[in-house]
């Protein structure tokens, strides 16, 4: 099947205007009949909930955490971009957006990246008058700095705190409109099935993580706004309960799952010490701003940084990207990193890091600049490491961190299940196959408070209200299964606990279909992962039951979910014979081992669809047109 | 190293809970606490025993879900730390542990050390925001900022909502918490106009959902993991008299 993303006719720069022209309306009174589901409340759900409560509509918001609040969002540390142009740099709409296409290696639609640099201005301007406390200058303008894969400073930040505070704001626009009574909210509360009656989407089955009831509820359309899949390295960036769950079990409802094999690695991670570490935590990139990559130039060289002279370093990024240097976009850095590791000149213990110094900008701006600019990162790293960063160099490592694919959406954001929409990290559209930094805050909030209202009334317009409600029969069905799954994993009591599976499956992961692909590391990953899963249905251990707060339960069910869903990715890895972005086949690459792309062959979204278990999904491709940009072989030197 | 943990053991919200003792052994200095627990609960599990429970999600120190009071302090024995970002460097061989969930009126236990801080959720939703609906805002340099007061608000906004600072109060008062977000917001010209009503429905929705009253024992300021200053409950103290005589009570 080709699928049809939908984008507007007309000049790149009218598309969205022209198009909300001719969306439908829902008359203001009609608002309140219609009752709409927001799965998540990370920047992209808790904006969409409450512009939608805003609007008058009746919404349900659901997510794991105790609170709104908690999303992963929160951690997002660098920075927002938007074309405002403040800093006189030379920064347009356009730029943001050709910057954008070429960032995610030409895999991502046209109209859906300009509009997101269209929308970002106006992002700001919320933020702000949210109350956002964005750093200022002086003279009480907003302050700006430059991040990787740009050469002007769009970057708005606060502190290192950027998400936190992005998702504050909108986590307070959400409480307002809980305690207007448009918005309840049902923290502790994990979504365990979609609901469809009659191919639209019309609710979801829930586990309340408190008590353990499964419930249903209903609605006349749902959004999910559920955050990235990368755990399914079970090592990465994001917070423990990330997971793929609400998205897998849609799209094991028919909704399809776009690019799945797109993942971003970030570069400056801490390196992992030993066998019990539960996350890699992230440095933020705006170091690249000022602090330089090196290792030494003999490989094996044990000596302490300090004692390292000048001319017996490699200051790799900048001797193979002069223009772009330390701020080379995440993927190139990320893989620079590793072709110096597995040379043999990696640092600190197992030879798995690269040093981020900051001693020049010391020397040249005083440690107080540099506190200053990165004091709470600094203390993080000594926190983790027991080293201070500000007498020697910081120890860094890529680590899985963001997904670029997701679910399939069309330019209104609809799944290709009528009324089901997906925001976000959760959907695939706006990044390509590899996000820039500052990036996916943008996008979440534009989905979130600017692109969701216009086009989700579009679809209610042409539905009537309360058609179903939770006692329909596809409820009873769906509630059945869930319940059916749950008691299938806590009868198994095998031998081997949640998170040793999770181990399992992320070292498969991470060493065949991780940095870098090639057919047979993906083809033993498709061997192996399939027989990992039947153990875990066969060997898993969850104590307690399923009426009660219990975690490993919870646990089960999502990696359960992603032993099905890494087989997929993998697949989709397998199938993209090329390199881009994230996506690196080793057989795909240029005499000097950059990504080779195939514009011919691979200039099309990849979205699978579910044949049931240990079917074969089946492949639709959605071909995408570039108007208005020059396919050009992304170069960063 | 090796260790003994006093854990709090508690079914459910109306179970009594007890302390139960567990060792930890051969624990790396590298690990964080909540690491520890992870190889303690997955030894628990291979022993058929229910796991510990315990809130965390960021293991980062922003999220503010993790809470743990450890040897009787909130987040344990480090400075402006959360437990995620405590390492057990900071232990020592052969130490005894005790560890214990939020203790407050506010705070009832649903299972082990996992609590319930809804009620926190509830003091935001009583004005803890700007009144501002989507779109139609000005341009954002149109609302000019001194940069001290910028970076004032945002030392306030660093509050991530864990709670320690109730817990850490013998009073279980969220004044830290309050005044954090009383102080941001009103420190910026966005949230000046309806600070006479946010302090006066802050404040009482705390009454109302059974904080105590701020008595000056700077034990939250100690607790606290991102330092949030008790100079904010001064300023809230000083917002709160300055809108009694405009009777801000009057909004929802
Ligand atoms: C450490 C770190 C730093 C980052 N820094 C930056 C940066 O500087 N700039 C930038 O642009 N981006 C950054 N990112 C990326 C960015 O933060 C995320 O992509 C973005 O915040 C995702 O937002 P979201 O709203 O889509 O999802 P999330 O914030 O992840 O929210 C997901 C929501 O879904 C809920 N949920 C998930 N599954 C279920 C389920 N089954 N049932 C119920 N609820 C569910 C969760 O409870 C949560 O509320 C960073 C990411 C990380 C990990
Ligand atoms: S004031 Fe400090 S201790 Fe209290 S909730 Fe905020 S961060 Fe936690
Ligand atoms: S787990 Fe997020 S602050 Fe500790």
């Amino acid at each position: 099947m080709i699928l049809d993303g939908k984008c507007p006719t007309g000049s790149l720069a009218d598309k969205w205007d022209k198009h909300r022209q001719d969306l439908k309306l829902v008359n203001p009174a009609n608002k309140r009949k219609f009752k709409i589901i927001v799965v998540g409340t990370g920047l992209a759900g808790a904006s969409a909930a409450a512009t939608l409560g805003e609007l008058g509509y009746k919404v349900e918001a659901f997510c794991y955490q105790d609170s709104p609040r908690r999303a992963h969002s929160i951690a997002a540390q660098g920075g927002i971009n938007a074309a405002k142009n403040y800093p006189n740099d030379g920064d347009s709409i356009y730029r943001l957006f050709f910057d954008t296409i070429k960032g995610g290696d030409f895999r991502a639609r046209e109209a859906n990246v300009y509009r997101l640099a269209q929308i970002s201005n106006a992002i700001i301007d919320q933020c702000v008058a949210q109350g956002v406390p964005f750093a200022r200058d002086y003279a009480g303008y907003l302050e700006n700095r430059s991040f990787g894969g740009a050469q002007v400073s769009r970057t708005f930040f606060a502190r290192g705190q950027t998400g936190q505070q992005l998702l504050l704001g909108a986590y307070q626009a959400l409480s307002r409109q809980i305690a207007a009574g448009t918005v309840t909210p049902f923290p502790r509360t994990e979504m365990l099935d979609l609901v469809l009656v009659d191919g639209h989407a019309k609710g979801i089955t829930v586990r309340d993580l408190t008590t353990g009831e499964i419930r249903c509820h209903a609605a006349d359309a749902v959004i999910l706004a559920t955050g990235g899949y990368v755990n399914v390295f079970n090592l990465s960036t994001n917070a423990m309960g990330s997971s793929v769950t609400a998205a897998w079990r849609a799209h094991r409802k028919g909704a399809f799952f776009a690019n799945p094999c797109f993942t971003q690695i970030h570069p400056t991670c801490i390196p992992v010490t030993g066998d019990h570490q539960s996350k890699l935590t992230l440095m933020s990139e705006s170091l690249r701003n000022d602090g330089r990559i090196w290792v030494p130039k003999k490989a094996g060289d044990k000596r302490r940084p300090q004692d390292i002279p000048e001319n017996e370093r490699d200051y790799y990024l900048e001797r193979k990207y002069p223009s772009f240097g330390n701020l080379a976009p995440r993927d190139i850095a990320s893989r620079a990193a590793k072709e110096v590791c597995d040379a043999g000149f990696g640092v600190g213990a197992g030879g798995r890091g690269v040093y981020l110094d900051f001693g020049d900008s010391i020397v040249r701006l005083g440690e107080d600049a540099i506190r200053t600019r990165y004091g709470n990162l600094f203390e993080m790293y000594q926190r983790i490491t027991d080293e201070n960063a500000y007498k020697q160099p910081m120890r860094i490592y890529p680590a899985p961190h963001y997904s670029m694919g997701g679910l399939w959406v069309d330019y209104n954001l609809q799944s290709n299940i009528d009324g089901l929409f997906v925001l976000g990290e959760a959907n695939f559209s706006d990044h390509g196959a590899n996000r820039l930094g500052a990036s996916a805050l943008m996008q979440g909030l534009a989905d979130g408070y600017f692109i969701i209202p216009y086009t989700i009334a579009d679809y209610l317009a042409r539905t009537s209200p309360g058609q179903v409600d939770n006692t329909h029969e596809a409820f009873r069905q769906s509630r059945e299964q869930v319940d059916e799954q749950a008691g299938r994993l806590l009868a198994i009591n095998g031998r081997k606990t949640v998170s040793e599976f999770h181990r399992e499956l992320g070292h498969i992961m991470w060493e065949n279909v991780g940095m870098a692909r090639s057919a047979s590391s993906l083809t033993e990953a498709l061997d192996r992962i399939p027989a990992l899963r039947n153990e875990f249905w066969e060997n898993v251990k969850i104590p307690g039951t399923g009426q009660q707060f219990n975690q490993e339960l919870e646990k089960a069910g999502r990696v359960a979910d992603f032993l099905e869903f890494g087989e997929l990715l993998a697949r989709d890895a397998l199938q993209r014979e090329e390199s881009c972005g994230g996506h690196f086949r080793t057989e795909h690459q240029t005499a000097d081992g950059e990504a080779l792309r195939n514009d011919a062959d691979y200039a099309h979204v990849a979205a699978w669809q579910h044949k049931g278990a240990d079917q074969t999904p089946e492949l639709h491709k959605e071909p995408l047109t570039f108007e208005n940009v020059e396919l050009a072989v992304r170069s960063y030197k | 190293m090796d260790l003994t943990l006093h854990v709090w053991r508690q079914k459910g919200p109306n179970d009594k809970g007890k302390l139960n003792t567990y060792k930890a052994t051969d624990i790396s200095p590298d690990m964080s606490f909540l690491e520890m627990l992870d190889v303690v609960n997955e030894g628990l599990i291979h022993q058929g025993i229910e796991p510990i429970a315990f809130d965390h999600d960021c293991r980062e120190g922003i999220c503010g879900t993790c809470s743990q009071v450890i040897n009787g302090d909130p987040h344990g024995p480090q400075a402006k730390t959360t437990v995620c970002q405590l390492h057990m460097r900071q232990f020592k061989d052969g130490d005894e542990i005790y560890i214990e969930p939020w203790r407050s009126r506010a705070f009832p236990v649903i299972r082990d050390l996992v609590v319930d801080r809804g009620a926190m959720d509830r003091l935001v939703q009583a004005g803890g925001y700007v009144s501002v609906s989507t779109g139609g805002v000005p341009d954002a340099n149109a609302i000019l900022i001194p940069k001290d007061d910028a970076e004032t608000a945002m030392d306030a906004a660093e509050c991530i909502g864990c709670g320690a600072c109730v817990a850490a109060c013998p009073n279980g008062s969220a004044m830290l918490f309050v005044a954090a977000k009383v102080g941001q917001l009103a420190k910026l010209p966005q949230g000046r106009t309806e600070a006479a009503s946010r302090v006066c429905t802050m404040t009482d929705a705390m009454l109302k959902e059974g904080f105590g009253n701020c008595s000056n024992h700077y034990d939250c300021e100690a607790a606290c993991p991102k330092g949030i200053s008790v100079k904010f409950i001064a300023q809230l103290n000083r917002e709160y008299l300055m809108a009694l005589p405009k009777a801000g009570k009057t909004k929802a």
